[in-house]
């Protein structure tokens, strides 16, 4: 993608309603590197929204409004051609697959060649510290590495922005500060326009980005 | 493509069954062109009230019917009510889990073997009595249908437990044990005034195909049931085998007949769940606690363990007579044991086994693949199967095999497909089918649907979502219900029967034929080898996704089958 078109996440005027009851509306743009903030109770409709963000959420949701990422409309795009990566509390590795089997079912097919792909995932193993994991049983790594996995998950998979779904929630007090920074440090590294909901005010300080607060 | 999915299955389902009445409702008023019968005539039905004894077949047929199922669901629901989330209940899980595997016909057999006049509990009665002879009395066959009862509950016992295993977590149970408990309720009344109300919406179309399976049986029924006269499916099978063809007729009519005795059990049964819902609206909110359920609960368990006791013991007598050399009576054991038999039959058992495996991996593999698809286009559209589409896909649970199987026949050999393959494992689809949407919907709708979320925005296409990450997700749950699916096509008797018109030779179709020989070796040899394929099954089922995924802990935990 070409330097010029990245333009960030745009959400215009998105409404998301059920049973004709408005759960959310949000209208804002989130730059390249931006960590925008929402918070919010539970039921306040934030992870609808991430899921029309993406594409998965069903169609009982009526939805108006737009969504571009780097000028492109998401709207009516299938999830897996939108280009957007999410995290959510739980990190949700495939238990079926080994840790690299992870990592490089989330990279992209043009990457060819078996020692190629494997480099990349190894690679993208030693940016998280974690060299000599590649056929490790996700099952047997601990809650900081799992979390940090998954974000590598995300990342290979070249995604144009990032949504987040209170993902540090599930981590012991102890890790949570330490995967915070290297979530968000990973975000702005890469330019990604990123949005978290949370109900962790700690959260949102610690991203230091614009932090909404919607209302239940 | 995969959106007709659904929309095919249900023709699956529904076409033969509806061919199949039409084709027994027609020569039942005569009409039958094949044997002549152009113009329609009440002949069949005036033959038909000729017969002997036939109020004593209706009147076998409903009671028995009705009395089995009522005694299985009571056992179930008393023993989850008084065991649930204890070691009691989880030991008795495992317990009853492989037994659902073991085909109709071998537990009727094997109960048969241990009830009979010279069977295993009257010669350890004859070592205190000392009798020499066998005592003179009609256990099994006797007039009032009890051990077919007998047969019916100890099979149907581990179907209704595990249907009603599956329906327990959506209803909140163990909480709402708490609750109850804390509220000063026994554990059974609070189970009945609390949980069952909300559970029994769920299991009721089991119940209702258990109903219509016990009323209509005719496998268990020859080997076990009354002979003088033997209720109504089995004489139906009679005059459908008769040489004279013009009984074909008479038959018709009687597999309407049948089929109407369903539908007056069925609407019995649920005239009587009306009634009980009312008393038991009263009876929930009058207070009374019943705390002292000890001795309910001991006869809860003590039946559950009769029940799955009597099968497994069964199947011990069925190996103990398939190696017996000389034995007699009161004697508990043979004075001798030989493999000649098994040496002689195993070149008959090889060709029935695969016989077996030719018509049953064909439906297996279909019932599977459909059931897949449908559910995997429940996830796609975020439409489950409404209730509706549910109750089409049981529909061939709920009609008497009896009723349509000949008339699909007739079909069938319009179509040209008389006694073939094809026509032969379409009939076991319509039973295979069910049974693997009942296994597999659960685990495949419970599997957590951020996987999909998660690989679809990593950029996966929904094809390579669903075979490289849900498909493996479930490989223990889709192993299961293949196997549940093989275990049903074993045990089917009437179709292969009746559609292959006795061209297709299965375990067990051959161990039925042997029921009237008596020769109680030969019926432990093809008894037990009925169990084979099951049991080789289940065992699969498990051992494949623990070889598989020996080196993946988290499958362990994920992938309950």
């Amino acid at each position: 993608m070409p330097e010029a078109a990245k333009n960030g996440l745009e959400l215009r005027d998105v409404r998301v309603c059920l049973d004709g009851r408005e759960l959310v509306a949000v209208d804002l743009t989130i730059a390249p590197g931006e960590i925008v903030t929402l918070m919010g109770p539970s039921g306040s409709g934030k992870s609808s929204l991430l899921g029309h963000i993406c594409g998965t959420l069903p169609d009982a949701f009526e939805v108006t409004g737009q969504v571009v990422l780097d000028g492109r409309v998401l709207d009516g795009l299938a999830p897996q051609d939108r280009h957007v990566g999410i995290l959510f509390q739980d990190d949700l590795l495939f238990p079926h697959l080994s840790v690299g089997g992870n990592l490089a079912f989330a990279l992209p097919a043009h990457i060819k060649g078996r020692a190629a792909r494997r480099a990349r995932v190894e690679a993208a193993l030693g940016s998280a510290e974690m060299d000599g994991f590649y056929d490790r049983d996700p099952a047997t790594l601990s809650g900081g590495q799992r979390a940090r996995v998954a974000l590598m998950r995300v990342l290979l998979s070249e995604p144009c922005a990032l949504l987040l779904d209170e993902p540090f929630s599930k981590l012991d007090s102890g890790l949570r500060s330490q995967i915070r920074s290297f979530v968000f440090d990973l975000c702005r590294k890469n330019s990604l326009p990123t949005l978290m909901v949370t109900h962790d005010p700690e959260d949102g300080a610690a991203a230091g980005g614009r932090v909404i607060e919607l209302r239940g | 493509m995969l959106r007709f999915i659904p929309i095919l299955t249900i023709v699956l389902m529904i076409g033969p069954v509806s061919a199949g009445l039409i084709g027994t409702i027609l020569p039942a008023f005569g009409i039958l062109p094949a044997l002549g019968g152009t113009t329609p005539s009440l002949e069949p039905w005036q033959a038909l009230v000729a017969q002997p004894g036939l109020g004593a077949s209706i009147r076998l047929s409903l009671v028995n019917g009705l009395i089995a199922t009522f005694v299985s669901v009571a056992i179930v629901m008393l023993f989850c009510a008084a065991w649930q989330g204890t070691r009691t209940f989880h030991a008795l899980q495992r317990i009853l889990s492989p037994i659902l595997s073991v085909p109709h016909a071998t537990a009727a057999f094997g109960l048969a073997f241990l009830i009979a006049p010279s069977g295993w509990f009257v010669r350890v009665v004859a070592q205190f009595t000392g009798w020499d002879r066998p005592p003179d009395v009609a256990i099994i066959h006797d007039p009032w249908g009890i051990a077919l009862i007998a047969g019916l509950v100890a099979k149907e016992i581990p179907f209704l437990f595990l249907m009603t295993l599956s329906a327990l977590p959506q209803a909140d149970t163990a909480r709402t044990a708490q609750v109850t408990a804390s509220l000063g309720y026994g554990r059974i009344a609070g189970w009945f005034k609390a949980t069952l109300p909300r559970i029994y919406p769920q299991i009721r179309l089991p119940v209702l195909a258990v109903l219509a399976y016990s009323t209509s049986v005719v496998d268990v029924a020859i080997i076990l049931a009354p002979t003088t006269p033997a209720p109504l499916a089995v004489r139906i099978l009679g005059w459908l085998s008769d040489p004279d063809l013009a009984l074909r007729f008479m038959a018709s009519s009687a597999a309407v007949l049948q089929l109407l005795i369903v539908i007056a059990a069925m609407a019995i049964w649920i005239a009587g769940e009306r009634l009980v819902a009312v008393i038991g609206a009263r009876w929930a909110v009058d207070g009374n606690r019943f705390k002292q359920d000890g001795a309910v609960r001991g006869v809860s368990a003590v039946m559950a363990l009769v029940a799955a006791g009597t099968v497994v013991l069964g199947l011990v007598v069925l190996l103990v007579w398939s190696v017996a050399g000389f034995w007699a009576f009161p004697d508990l054991l043979p004075r001798g044991f030989s493999l000649r038999l098994w040496a002689r039959e195993l070149d008959a058992i090889g060709n029935s086994l695969t016989t077996t495996l030719l018509i049953g991996i064909p439906a297996v593999v279909i019932a599977v693949t459909l059931v897949l698809a449908c559910l995997e286009n429940e996830v796609r559209t975020g439409k489950p199967a409404g209730r509706r589409a549910m109750f089409l896909i049981y529909l061939p649970l709920l009609v008497p095999q009896i009723s349509f199987m000949f008339g699909l026949q007739v079909f069938f050999s319009l179509l040209g497909l008389e006694r073939t393959l094809v026509s032969v494992v379409l009939g076991h689809l319509v039973f295979v089918a069910p049974y693997v949407f009942l296994s597999l919907s659960e685990p495949f709708r419970a599997l957590d649907p951020r996987y999909g979320q998660t690989a679809l925005c990593l950029g996966a296409s929904p094809a390579r979502v669903f075979w490289l990450v849900r498909l493996p997700l479930l490989t223990r749950a889709v192993l299961t219900a293949a196997a549940v699916g093989l275990a049903v096509t074993v045990g089917q008797y009437l179709p292969t029967l009746l559609i292959g018109a006795g061209r297709f030779a299965t375990v067990t179709t051959e161990a039925v034929a042997l029921a009237s020989g008596g020769d109680r070796r030969m019926i432990g040899i093809y008894g037990l080898f009925q169990m084979v394929l099951p049991f080789a099954g289940f065992a699969l089922a498990l051992l494949i996704p623990a070889v598989l995924f020996r080196h993946r802990r988290g499958m362990g935990a994920q992938n309950k089958g």
